[in-house]
């Protein structure tokens, strides 16, 4: 008995030596092939905070320079000198605060009712939301610009830049989802015991739904954070542009320096990276949840 | 659930209200003015100068060839990284897992004109970093925005950076739900990694990367802001003119919404067409 039980943790113990060998030599592969990928990969956002401390000078020379320069607060006084930068990131904040909000608010009660009731046309308006979905944005753009600039005369404003971005079914996807993993009975309980709807709503639901709400907040914010091409046709006076546009207009202009132009990049990029870091976890669950089903 | 009209629509109208204004009105109202001469006032019924048009328009096509070449190139090298991004990221052995999260997915977070706009700067012909970097190697870097092809290149490759890690997360969220007792399974067979993933991984995800396929063919359709601010409007001499540039420069910048509006029904059904044959071809076959 003893001798076939320690021929049987011999042959076990060569197996798990095998079996870390292995190991060993595919997380040396795993390990080669990604951390010089990931280095490139990080490349384009290290070069933009370098560069935006860089005078013209050192970004002209011959030699690679990877370490920062000591031009950045010059760099900015430039860009705010020349196009008033702060006051389209200041823009940029409130549309984007504005926005999600309103946003926020809009989906969370569409997807309630989709989850919470049964309808007359519930069918239809479920299928319009998704149906739109793939629809690409060029379809309406051309309308909503007519629209806003010409019929309403409202080039220009902040209703132009937060309104017709407003729909999106991303977002009563993702509430409908949210709402539906909440346990029915709370809600009837509460029927029963004569609380109205929209308290039931306000009250019960939105609470218990937070942690989606904030993903939900946090990817629609990014949105209208990055959002180019909608503010680009409908702002042209530089005090109501947003900063994506006004970094844009700079970029190929030779009357500013490309140290300014990164300095604005970095300015744009830098809070939402921090936002990424600090709450990576409602970031994937924002950006997977309307993938996986 | 009690049948309830009311208090739903109570519920559903603000944004009903928004979707009827800024989307179901402007879906209708935009295929009505693709059939209409708007070059000038007042705008009349002429679908001949719009559809008509379209299809003799050397311009149009040329950045249809232009979408289909990124299309064609750019979606499926992105793709099959991202899978194997996602597989080497899924690993039980990996290491530093924080730091390679924030590598892929930061690109994610950054707008397209603060990336556009690195971009333009790191492949600068004179002293972008990328021709420094291969002047090193002995390598004479091409100008990347003087010719057709190198600035497809800049422009896949921007493309593929920024939008790679986002795929891999939805792949990788794809991994994660496959039931671990599979490979058990497969282990005590004897089956090998490699088949364990042809066989085994690759068939499970197949919905998820069919999505992603999807999702970056309607994003390719409608890229603009990369020829937009990377290469300079499309150049050099309209090499790399997207559909979606092609439109914004007719629609506001010639003003001519009626062309415009066709266009954007072409880019809808381009979009609708080519997502429909992945799905075809990507089907179950029982």
């Amino acid at each position: 008995m003893s001798t076939v039980s320690t021929q049987m943790t011999s042959q076990n113990a060569k197996r798990v030596r095998t079996r870390q060998q292995t190991d060993r030599f595919n997380s040396l592969l795993i390990h080669a092939v990604l951390v010089p990928v990931a280095i490139l990969w990080l490349m384009p956002v290290y070069m933009m905070f370098i560069f935006a401390s860089m005078g013209d000078s050192a970004l002209f020379s011959p030699k690679i320079l990877l370490l920062p320069g000591k031009e950045a607060w010059s760099n900015l006084v430039n860009l705010q000198a020349d196009t008033a930068f702060l006051r389209t990131l200041f823009n940029s904040v409130v549309v984007g605060i504005v926005y999600t909000i309103l946003s926020v608010t809009l989906t969370a009660m569409a997807g309630w009712a989709l989850v919470r009731y049964q309808f007359y046309g519930k069918t239809v308006v479920t299928a319009l939301i998704l149906g739109t979905m793939t629809l690409p944005f060029f379809v309406v753009v051309i309308p909503q610009f007519i629209m806003i600039a010409r019929d309403f005369g409202m080039a220009n404003t902040w209703v132009a830049l937060i309104l017709p971005p407003l729909f999106n079914s991303l977002g009563v996807l993702f509430m409908r989802q949210a709402f539906s993993m909440l346990p029915k009975e709370l809600f009837e309980a509460a029927q029963v015991e004569g609380v109205k709807e929209w308290q039931i709503f306000l009250y019960v639901a939105l609470p218990l739904a937070r942690p989606m709400i904030a993903a939900l907040s946090i990817i629609l914010f990014l949105h209208s954070w990055n959002n180019y091409l909608w503010p680009l046709l409908i702002t042209n006076e530089r005090s109501m542009m947003t900063a994506p546009v006004a970094l844009g207009s700079l970029i190929g202009n030779t009357d500013i320096s490309w140290g300014s132009i990164m300095m604005g990049a970095s300015l744009l990029t830098a809070p939402m990276l921090a936002v990424f870091i600090f709450l990576q976890r409602h970031f994937m669950a924002g950006i997977t949840a309307g993938a996986v089903k | 659930m009690r049948k309830r009209n009311l208090t739903a629509y109570g519920f559903l109208t603000p944004y009903l209200a928004i979707f009827a204004v800024f989307w179901f009105w402007p879906i209708l109202y935009s295929f009505y003015l693709s059939f209409l001469s708007t070059r000038r006032l007042p705008w009349s019924w002429n679908p001949g100068m719009t559809w008509g048009r379209i299809y003799q328009d050397p311009a149009f096509f040329n950045a249809l060839w232009n979408t289909l070449k990124i299309l064609l190139i750019q979606v499926p090298v992105m793709i099959a990284l991202a899978t194997i991004l996602a597989v080497l990221l899924n690993s039980r052995l990996l290491k530093a897992r924080g730091l390679m999260r924030f590598a892929f997915f930061a690109p994610v977070v950054i707008g397209e004109a603060a990336y556009a706009a690195v971009f333009r700067l790191m492949f600068n012909a004179e002293f972008g970093i990328v021709n420094k970097t291969l002047g090193q190697m002995g390598i004479e870097g091409p100008n990347w925005f003087g010719h057709p092809d190198a600035a497809m290149a800049v422009i896949i490759i921007a493309v593929t950076w920024r939008w790679m890690g986002y795929n891999a997360i939805i792949i990788l969220s794809g991994l994660q739900s496959i039931p671990e007792d599979v490979y058990e399974a497969a282990k005590l067979d004897n089956v090998s990694p490699r088949q364990q993933f042809l066989y085994i991984t690759l068939p499970l995800l197949r919905p998820v990367i069919l999505f992603c396929i999807v999702l970056s063919v309607i994003g390719s359709m409608q890229l603009f802001a990369e020829p937009f601010l990377i290469t300079n409007q499309g150049g050099p001499g309209g090499a790399t003119e997207t559909l979606g540039l092609f439109l914004y420069r007719q629609g506001f910048l010639n003003l001519n919404f009626g062309y415009a509006s066709a266009i954007a029904y072409t880019i809808a059904a381009l979009a609708v067409a080519i997502s429909a044959l992945n799905l075809w071809v990507g089907r179950e076959r029982e």
